[in-house]
């Protein structure tokens, strides 16, 4: 053997396997990391740990009954999908839900924002060894899950979107209650944003770090906080789906395109969160939650865009006139955002890989359904 | 009360559950639910590992996994299957992709129910596991002092796999 052979081997890049079952994700996900000394120089995801196959189960079960499939299609933002299920099929149908129904999913869909936010900021503080942080932050998401289960009836899966509206009805003053019980979670969201923000050891382990510019996440496809932290205004709530349309927010954005401006990307929308839900409940109408569904849906097809915590999700559904759907579809924010994670690795230490893909903030579960 | 019982260290993994119940086995470790009363401590070394707390189903890629960290966990050691996918399926047992629950893999101590599983009710499995950790050590303990008497090998005390 050569020395420029055994010199070739030893400069190329070593593999570390990263997963599936690592400490720092509560889920699977399995990378090659490809390692030149400590530089990440290129990373291969592996999916298909969780796979389920459920959008095929579409074909089985009733259009109506199918809501409960797809809002456990991830149990972190399960209304979101329940609610995007019913607005596709709602759209093939031709109906439109009542105002109260309108106003309660906007309602539901914050609550969830800003719980699952809570809940990656607990979940990022925990990957870079902040576990003071990770404790108090889920301790203020608890009384988040506590709104939810009063008015939803779930802590996770809240399981109260149907197609023609919602199932539950939570009165004005149960509401009006929940929004005060809310205020000590507002005041704990401040004091811990403050620490996220501004503490010496979090600023070193997440500013300039994982960068990824304008240009490149809108052409890699980014969605939701991670392109919004590179500085391109994008949410899909501004299409006024739900009641959107109707209250008053600003859209979160930040330049640097760093884990530090997604982290701050994301502190901002929990504030937004609560002000939405602020608004949602004073401007409440009144009247029935949903509206009787009868017949099958016609033969057609039909799309629904949300903003996810995540980022944008599309729904596809297909109908051949019968009871079950002929196809359903999504598009999830976390698939459209791997191609940006596996950039903003490259180049990276090792040792910040883990706040790397925590900061895109990955649902698995969504991406492989 | 035996040592392992005032501390047994918790494992998670999720085997394809909706995220609902890992969510929920998180929200036990943190203060409102606080599993640490109970001694528990989470690891993520199979090693370090007394009882594996299993989410989800099974199916031919996770499998493997599955039985890979059951098999690192020294003995005695007792499995927590966690909601309704991880006792059958639940809504998804009729998908293409899921082989069953957890106990077509590993040998499953207790069932948690609920879809998504409840704080309160994880709490309870992960007790209960604590409680047949006990048992199991004892029942170890035993053979060992027999097969001393006997003048055979005692058997492994930590063993990866076979007791």
């Amino acid at each position: 053997m050569s020395s420029g052979h055994e010199a070739r081997e030893a400069n190329a890049p070593s593999v570390i396997p990263f997963g599936p079952q690592h400490p720092v994700l509560p889920e699977p996900l399995h990378f090659d990391l490809l390692l030149q000394d400590e530089k990440v120089v290129g990373a291969v995801p592996q999916i298909g740990y969780i796979h389920r196959g459920l959008e095929l189960l579409v074909e089985k079960r009733d259009y109506a009954d199918y809501v409960h499939v797809a809002e456990r299609i991830c149990g972190i933002c399960s209304f979101m999908h329940g609610m995007g299920y019913c607005e596709a099929v709602e759209g093939l149908l031709g109906v439109a839900v009542p105002d109260r129904a309108r106003f309660l999913r906007t309602f539901w869909c914050e609550l969830e924002r800003a719980h699952s936010h809570l809940m990656w900021m607990g979940l990022a503080a925990d990957a870079f060894g902040f576990e003071s942080l990770f404790m108090a932050t889920w301790r203020a998401r608890e009384l988040i899950i506590d709104v939810a289960e009063e008015t939803a009836g779930g802590r996770v899966i809240f399981g109260s979107a149907i197609v023609g509206g919602v199932s539950k009805d939570p009165s004005d003053e149960t509401l009006m209650r929940c929004m005060e019980a809310l205020k000590p979670a507002r005041d704990d969201i401040k004091k811990l944003s403050r620490v996220m923000l501004q503490d010496a050891t979090v600023r070193h382990r997440l500013e300039g770090v994982g960068v990824i510019s304008k240009e490149k996440a809108y052409e890699l496809g980014a969605v939701g906080p991670m392109l919004r932290a590179s500085g391109y205004d994008f949410d899909i709530r501004r299409r006024g789906y739900a009641a959107y349309g109707e209250v008053g927010f600003e859209t979160a954005l930040e330049t640097a395109g760093d884990c530090m401006a997604r982290a701050a990307i994301r502190i901002k929308e929990i504030e937004q969160s609560f002000s939405i839900m602020e608004q949602v409940v004073a401007k409440m109408p009144a009247g029935p939650v949903s509206l009787p569904i009868k017949g099958m849906p016609p033969v057609g097809e039909c799309f629904a865009r949300l903003e996810q915590p995540r980022g944008e999700v599309i729904y596809y559904v297909k109908s051949n006139g019968s009871r079950n759907l002929e196809r359903f579809r999504v598009r999830t924010p976390t698939f459209a955002n791997v191609p940006a994670m596996v950039e903003a690795m490259r180049g990276a230490s090792l040792a910040d890989v883990p706040t790397i893909i925590l900061t895109i903030d990955p649902c698995i579960s969504c991406t492989e359904r | 009360m035996s040592s392992i019982e005032r501390s047994p260290w918790l494992i998670h993994y999720d085997a394809s559950s909706c995220n609902g119940c890992d969510i929920e086995v998180l929200a036990c470790l943190t203060p409102v639910y606080d599993a640490e009363r109970f001694g528990c401590i989470v690891t993520g070394d199979p090693k370090q590992a007394d009882i594996f707390l299993v989410t989800g189903s099974v199916n031919h890629l996770n499998a493997p996994i599955l039985k890979n960290i059951y098999d690192q966990m020294p003995e005695p050691k007792a499995v927590v299957a966690i909601g309704a996918c991880a006792y059958s399926g639940g809504v998804f047992a009729e998908c293409y992709n899921v082989a069953g629950g957890v106990a077509t893999t590993i040998p499953v101590d207790v069932y948690v129910p609920g879809c998504a599983a409840k704080p309160e009710s994880i709490l309870d499995g992960v007790v209960r596991a604590a409680m047949i950790l006990k048992e199991k050590e004892k029942a170890g303990r035993k053979a060992r002092a027999l097969a001393r008497k006997e003048g055979r090998r005692s058997p492994k005390r930590r063993a990866g796999g076979a007791t």
